[in-house]
């Protein structure tokens, strides 16, 4: 029997991550995503599920938690906004280059610097082009719901363990905060140490037995040469997702002459800026990605071929266009549109900002 | 005449490498403290039986590489972090012994907050802490611990408590905190203090198992190569400059 609730976006990440079967939760206070530590203290999962939930001392800790804990091939997450997922870059690094799984939520808010409270997209260079030092990227899986915050709680661990990669739920305060209905997800226990084993026991930590040699995780490798094979092993493994981890929707798309390219809170404004559009006879569709990493840039060169131009709507000075103008590659006019600082735009400010940038340009 | 192929009997061994060693060259300067305690753990580990319960946490510094050397299951954390990691794999693996390796730096500077706060929370891991007042693997700059006067390669005219504080003593803060259960200052420089600081390793993993709180070992360690002085006398300099510091003995438990 299926179970449906109206929830916040925060409360349903750790409804979800309960649900999932998850291990751990490491986390630090933070404006506008404290719901999600608050609900799982209430919820006190360690005695329906054994999972450990842990407010630390500090981002930086809570990240590292996450590390020690992802080490040993748990289920493990974090969760954060803006200033603190800056806080995170460091152990982020360091997973990546360890090649562990874990989940890394993030709620954004309006920055730099301490920036505001009020939802914003301004994080997206920082979760798609790495984030920390050297070169890595996470999976990047953006919401556009409650729901999918709650579905995108399990793809991110199947992803983040199916490539031994982090995987980011990039968010917005918009996201979080809002209430909408949800579909929970069926209860999963957590892994067994036997199906750990099965799943992680070529590497994971989980002390050494005759059988097997003992295990280090580390991300260091003095041999330049062999830093350089990583490194290569890693491009391997992004290409990979590429080819086959690319999630979009598209609404209107097929016969559009104009396409607005939008993510998480944005999409939902731009599906009611494409339904307006259509009332005044503009033929307009919005391609949303889900995947922020990998990108949908084969779709958005097939639709360069016969569309006139795209619109990137994004809560920030322009980050996901870049992203947009390398798939179209100069082929047709690529645009931003954004509201900055926690300002949210209007389905009526996006269809303006299409006529203005795109339709009525001489 | 006795040729040596009839020595080499199981009866005459006096000594053996302890099988939790790996065959492999440490990379420490000779004379390096780091080599006695890891050879230290590995017989507790031995001797409790426990290398399949055992989870390391190696830091940044000169015994990063420390997993290059103790055959269990390591994680290699970023500066200062391996409380934290610590932290997770107890709570996950309540069953395992968890022990993080630091040293002053990674401890006592860039980490403070996450051994205190791990401390804090009474966290059923052991700590052991090699404090030889340098930054060793970066070429000798000063560290937190630093002695007043004691010349480095970033306070080259001696540490200016002025400009740069005091040196910290960490070990005293930990044994305030009620996370703690065994708080100890040790040191490896003579074999009556090697046999000491094997009694408090033992006892500390001992401990892990009744779960009562953090075990935190501080070793006052030398580094003869940021020192600038040969194996003897940087243990010689130490008993004469350290230990007033950081005088031995336990602080708690």
């Amino acid at each position: 029997m299926a179970e449906y609730r109206l929830m916040k976006g925060n409360e349903v990440i750790a409804e979800a991550a309960i649900r999932c079967g998850c291990d751990g939760y490491f986390g630090y206070p933070i404006t506008p995503q404290s719901e999600i530590m608050e609900t799982l203290m209430l919820r006190k999962p360690w005695e329906e599920t054994g999972m450990v939930v842990l407010q630390a001392e500090s981002e930086i800790a809570a990240i590292n938690m996450v590390y020690g804990g992802a080490s040993c091939g748990k289920k493990v997450m974090t969760s954060s906004s803006s200033p603190g997922i800056s806080l995170k870059q460091e152990g982020i690094t360091y997973i990546a280059g360890a090649e562990l799984p874990c989940l890394i939520v993030n709620v954004v808010r309006g920055g730099p610097g301490l920036g505001t409270i009020q939802p914003a997209q301004s994080d997206y260079f920082q979760a798609v082009k790495g984030g920390g030092h050297g070169d890595y990227h996470l999976i990047v899986l953006a919401p556009a719901s409650v729901q999918e915050m709650n579905d995108f709680v399990a793809l991110g661990f199947e992803l983040a363990f199916k490539y031994r990669n982090p995987a980011m739920i990039l968010s917005d305060g918009v996201i979080g905060q809002m209430m909408e209905k949800v579909k929970l997800s069926e209860y999963k226990p957590r892994w067994t140490d036997e199906e750990i084993q099965k799943i992680s026991g070529s590497w994971a930590t989980t002390g050494k037995t005759p059988d097997r040699d003992y295990h280090v995780i580390t991300s260091l490798d003095l041999d330049s040469a062999k830093q350089e094979i990583f490194n290569h092993k890693l491009i391997e493994k992004y290409k990979t997702m590429a080819e086959k981890e690319v999630r979009y929707e598209t609404i209107s798309c097929d016969d559009a002459d104009y396409i607005l390219v939008a993510y998480g809170s944005s999409s939902r404004i731009c599906q009611k800026a494409v339904d307006l559009c259509r009332e005044k006879g503009i033929k307009v569709g919005l391609l949303r990605p889900i995947t922020l990493f990998p990108y949908p840039t084969k779709i958005i060169q097939e639709m360069a071929k016969r569309v006139k131009g795209f619109l990137s709507v994004e809560m920030s000075a322009g980050q996901m266009v870049e992203d947009v103008r390398l798939a179209v590659n100069g082929k047709v006019p690529v645009e931003h549109y954004g509201r900055l600082g926690g300002m949210i735009p209007t389905p009526n400010d996006v269809v303006k900002a299409l006529e203005e940038k795109l339709i009525n340009v001489k | 005449m006795v040729e040596v192929k009839d020595i080499i009997k199981e009866e005459n061994l006096v000594y053996t490498k302890s099988k939790i060693l790996t065959d492999k060259v440490f990379h420490y300067c000779p004379g390096c403290s780091h080599g006695v305690v890891h050879k230290l753990i590995a017989e507790v580990i031995e001797e409790m039986d426990i290398q399949d319960k055992t989870i390391a946490i190696s830091p940044v510094g000169c015994s990063v590489l420390a997993y290059n050397y103790l055959a269990v299951d390591w994680q290699e954390a970023a500066h200062g972090r391996a409380p934290a990691l610590a932290t997770a794999v107890s709570r996950l693996m309540p069953d395992k012994y968890v022990f993080a390796y630091q040293g002053d730096g990674d401890l006592a500077s860039i980490g403070t907050a996450e051994i205190i706060h791990a401390c804090n929370r009474g966290e059923n891991i052991v700590i052991i802490f090699i404090n030889n007042g340098i930054y060793g693997m970066t070429g000798g700059q000063m560290a937190p611990t630093t002695l007043e006067g004691m010349p480095t390669s970033t306070s080259p005219y001696g540490r200016d408590v002025k400009l740069a504080g005091h040196p910290l003593k960490i070990t005293d803060l930990i044994a305030q905190l009620p996370g703690t259960e065994y708080v100890t200052r040790q040191a490896v420089h003579t074999p009556a203090a090697v046999r000491k600081c094997k009694k408090a390793i033992l006892k500390a993993f001992q401990n892990v198992g009744k779960k009562n709180g953090t075990q935190f070992i501080e070793v006052v360690s030398t580094c003869n190569s940021g020192w600038k002085l040969s194996p003897v006398k940087a243990n010689e300099w130490m008993v004469e400059n350290m230990f007033p510091v950081y005088p031995l003995g336990d602080l708690k438990g």
